[in-house]
């Protein structure tokens, strides 16, 4: 199973893209996660919050159509397809409420809203 | 051990069959006629409709001519029952209500027969006669004198009213025990809603839960005394427990109480504290006086008539029982004579005329507990039947007069009133009653009193009793004839009670009492005008039409003595019947010992008044008692009395030490009862009440702290701000992701 990991995912593909193997889309993946839950946690402002949301977002699709491709089946893929749909219909739901609370406060910072403290 | 071998003895013969008893002592048990049946069934129609027009929200006087009716009915069969009656038993079956048969461990057959059937002997046809025709007459009076409640509580009067007389009609004609025990529990709930009819007066509440509770104290007693009956006799029905009691009739009338078992003679001892607590009896009597919260026609007839006399029939009822025992019927007697003693005393100093009556119905009562101790069960049926009359009476003057007077009752604040227009009758009717209460010669109280009096002298060990009776007579006489000559002759004067809302619409903020109350020569035209213009009403037809007929009932009871030779009509109805005595003993069966002691007892040597046969001498003993007690009230109530509030008697008050405030106080009674069991219970639930408090309540609120506690500690995890949420989660999935690794490690 261990080698698996590093098999040829792409056979066919140009040569280019021909050493890629899952490792690498993974790791692609991980470090795409990463980058989104650091920026997620360390900034203050919504609208960057906001796409590191959709950071994270997409690097949890990548890994989906990595193991598609690996499993050489497509429920992987079509599932992405849903996300991405359900993502683009978030984005302007979420971008509009950031405008809104933009408006609200003439600041985009996030530590400005407290008000469902327990 | 000898108790434990006597009951198994006992439920072999319940289950054999009593040995040597035959039917041939008493009359043969015919099946009774099928509407015997109505005599109960009618009253209780007569409630249901009551209920009916209660829920129909009827504003008129329906209900009362309802009960009429169906109690009217009630009367002519039960009249028709006692004409066909001639001295024989009957049953009637209305249905079967429980049997069962099981095998118990010993192998025998029992059985369980209750069934809801009428006994019809002279003895019930007695009782019955004056229960439907007194509770006919006092729901006609009623009708008048509950007018203020039409379209309140009207209804509820009736349908209590009609659910009485139909308890009551099974206490008395029930077949057994079981049945009896449902009419007594029956008539002690109605007696309990009518004390408290005025359920808006905290007294009368009180009232109706203090007579409730008493009478549980002795009904313990009385059901205790049906279970053990049923383990004698292995039967509840009278005509099996009134046979097995043959046997050992003989025995006990030659004082061989030794060959009789102890729980024979423990059940009788049980039944008649169920007696006690009913009939107002020495430590159970204080409720009755208070039961007088309730309206009038229901002291009339429950608490003066006929309920209270429910513990005289059941003694008169199982007396073969009583007779068999070596200890109950001289109880019986010491009970009823201290009661009727101590009762007479209190009933001397109270000021509430319905209150004196209440306490003479008590004394009274115990004048026929001490009838039945004394061996005549004669007199103390002929003393129920003269009592049910003229108290009856006496009770119904009084509530005309309360009535009238806007709930006045005291007899410092009312005088005259016989001479006031349209109060004549009730005035006759109040002076036969307390002619007849007080013994005065040629009426009918005179001759049921004496015929106890002189059977105390008679029968043997019993003279003290007699002598008790004797003083109670004087004190009775005193005290009926105080109320007599202080309210209804004398200077005319009255005030009006606190219910004159009922009268006339004026504020009555001043009764008069501050300026007119003492006024010496008060008038009742110029009072009245002072307080309000009040104006006391008189009696319309119907009470004055009940008063006439009881007035005239309670003269003609004295006729019925002259209608036979031993005791008169009411002694044929109690000899025809097992109440009687000497018991009717099968000779044939037994040895000529047990004739010789009947005829001892019959005829033998009599107790003797002062050297005399107390026969002969009774009448002019207990005449000339009874003259002396109404010359002495005369003396201090009417010679020379001017206003209402004072007379002689008070020079005599300061002379007689502290007696006249203890008596005054009911010698204190109910607040000795207070210390020593209402204080007691009290406490002891108040440390219930705090075990409840700290140890159940504290248990089910920590449960309720659980949450609550957690919930306090885990809120400040729930900051507002949305990074922190962000770490929690990005914490959580580290932690998860920890796990999961460690395991894949581990192998797992």
């Amino acid at each position: 199973m261990g080698t698996d990991l590093f098999m040829l995912a792409q056979a066919g593909f140009p040569e280019p893209m021909g050493g890629a193997t899952l490792a690498h889309y993974l790791l692609i993946s991980v470090l795409m996660f990463a980058i989104g839950l650091i920026g997620f946690l360390t900034r203050r402002n919504l609208i960057v919050m906001f796409l590191c949301t959709e950071l994270m977002f997409q690097a949890a699709g990548i890994a989906l159509i990595a193991f598609s491709r690996f499993h050489l089946e497509h429920s992987g893929q079509t599932f992405v397809i849903f996300v991405l749909t359900v993502a683009a219909a978030e984005a302007a739901m979420a971008l509009a409420l950031v405008v809104l609370l933009f408006r609200k406060r003439e600041s985009l910072d996030a530590d400005e809203w407290t008000e469902m403290k327990g | 051990m000898t108790i434990a071998s006597d009951i198994m003895g006992s439920i072999l013969h319940g289950a054999l069959g009593a040995p040597g008893a035959s039917g041939a002592a008493l009359p043969a048990i015919e099946a009774g006629p099928w509407w015997v049946s109505l005599i109960p069934a009618l009253p209780l129609l007569a409630c249901i409709l009551c209920g009916v027009s209660a829920a129909m929200r009827i504003k008129s006087k329906l209900p009362a001519w309802i009960t009429v009716g169906c109690l009217g009915v009630s009367f002519a069969l039960t009249a028709a029952m006692f004409q066909q009656l001639a001295g024989g038993r009957s049953v009637t079956i209305a249905w079967e209500w429980i049997n069962v048969a099981w095998t118990d461990s010993g192998g025998h057959e029992r059985s369980l027969i209750a069934n809801f059937g009428f006994y019809v002997d002279s003895l019930t046809c007695l009782w019955m006669l004056f229960v439907t025709g007194l509770a006919t007459l006092i729901a006609l009076y009623a009708s008048e004198y509950m007018s203020h409640d039409v379209g309140t509580g009207y209804c509820r009067f009736f349908a209590a009213f009609g659910l009485f007389v139909f308890s009551m009609a099974c206490l008395v004609m029930g077949d057994n025990l079981i049945l009896l025990y449902l009419g007594w529990e029956g008539v002690g709930l109605c007696s309990y809603l009518l004390i408290g009819y005025f359920y808006k007066k905290p007294s009368a509440v009180a009232a109706a839960k203090k007579a409730f509770i008493m009478n549980r104290i002795g009904d313990l007693g009385l059901a205790l005394g049906i279970f053990l009956a049923f383990v004698q006799f292995g039967s509840v029905e009278y005509k099996v427990i009134l046979e097995a009691a043959q046997p050992w009739l003989a025995a006990a009338q030659a004082g061989h109480f030794d060959e009789i078992p102890a729980t024979v003679q423990l059940i009788p001892i049980l039944l008649m504290i169920g007696a006690f607590g009913k009939s107002a009896q020495l430590p159970l009597y204080v409720w009755l006086p208070d039961a007088m919260e309730g309206p009038t026609p229901v002291s009339a007839l429950i608490h003066a008539a006929t309920m209270v006399t429910a513990g005289v029939y059941l003694i008169a009822r199982t007396y073969p029982l009583f007779l068999v025992s070596e200890y109950a019927l001289p109880i019986v007697a010491w009970v009823g004579a201290l009661t009727a003693l101590v009762a007479a005393t209190i009933g001397m100093a109270q000021f509430d005329i319905k209150r004196i009556m209440a306490y003479s119905t008590v004394s009274q009562l115990g004048y026929m507990f001490a009838g039945l101790g004394v061996l005549t069960s004669t007199g103390a049926a002929f003393h129920v039947f003269t009592h049910a009359f003229f108290k009856a009476s006496l009770f119904l003057s009084c509530g005309a007069v309360m009535h009238g007077f806007a709930g006045q009752l005291d007899l410092r604040k009312l005088s005259g009133v016989g001479f006031m227009k349209g109060w004549q009758f009730v005035a006759i009717a109040m002076l036969v009653g307390c002619l007849n209460l007080a013994g005065f010669p040629f009426t009918a109280g005179y001759f049921s009193k004496d015929m106890i009096l002189a059977e105390a002298f008679v029968t043997p060990h019993m003279a003290p009793i007699g002598w008790i009776l004797l003083l109670t007579a004087g004190l009775t006489a005193y005290y009926t004839f105080r109320v007599f000559f202080r309210v209804f002759v004398g200077p005319k004067y009255y005030e009006p009670g606190d219910e004159v809302h009922a009268h006339s619409d004026h504020g009555h903020g001043d009764h008069g009492h501050g300026e007119h109350g003492h006024d010496a020569h008060g008038h009742a035209g110029d009072h009245g005008h002072a307080a309000g213009e009040f104006h006391p009403h008189a009696p319309g037809w119907a009470i004055n039409f009940v008063l006439l007929t009881l007035t005239v009932l309670s003269v003609g009871a004295a006729g019925l003595y002259f209608l036979g030779d031993h005791g008169g009509w009411v002694g044929k109805m109690v000899h025809a019947s097992s109440a009687n005595y000497p018991p009717i003993v099968d000779l044939a069966a037994h040895s000529g010992e047990a004739a010789d002691a009947h005829a001892h007892a019959d005829h033998g040597a009599h107790g003797s008044f002062l050297g005399m046969d107390p026969h002969k001498v009774m009448y002019y003993v207990s005449g000339i008692v009874g003259f002396v007690g109404i010359a002495i009230a005369f003396a201090l109530h009417y010679v020379g009395r001017k206003t209402a509030a004072t007379a002689n008697a008070d020079k005599l008050v300061p002379l007689l030490g502290p007696i006249p405030k203890l008596a005054q106080g009911k010698w204190f009674v109910d607040e000795v009862y207070d210390l020593l069991i209402v204080k007691p219970l009290h406490l002891i639930s108040i440390v219930f009440a705090y075990i409840d408090k700290l140890l159940v309540d504290g248990l089910v609120n920590a449960f309720g702290w659980v949450p609550r506690g957690v919930g306090s500690g885990l809120r400040p995890l729930q900051s507002g701000n949305l990074h922190s949420y962000a770490v929690q989660m990005a914490g959580g999935v580290a932690v998860l992701l920890l796990i999961v690794f460690l395991a894949s490690i581990a192998g797992l």
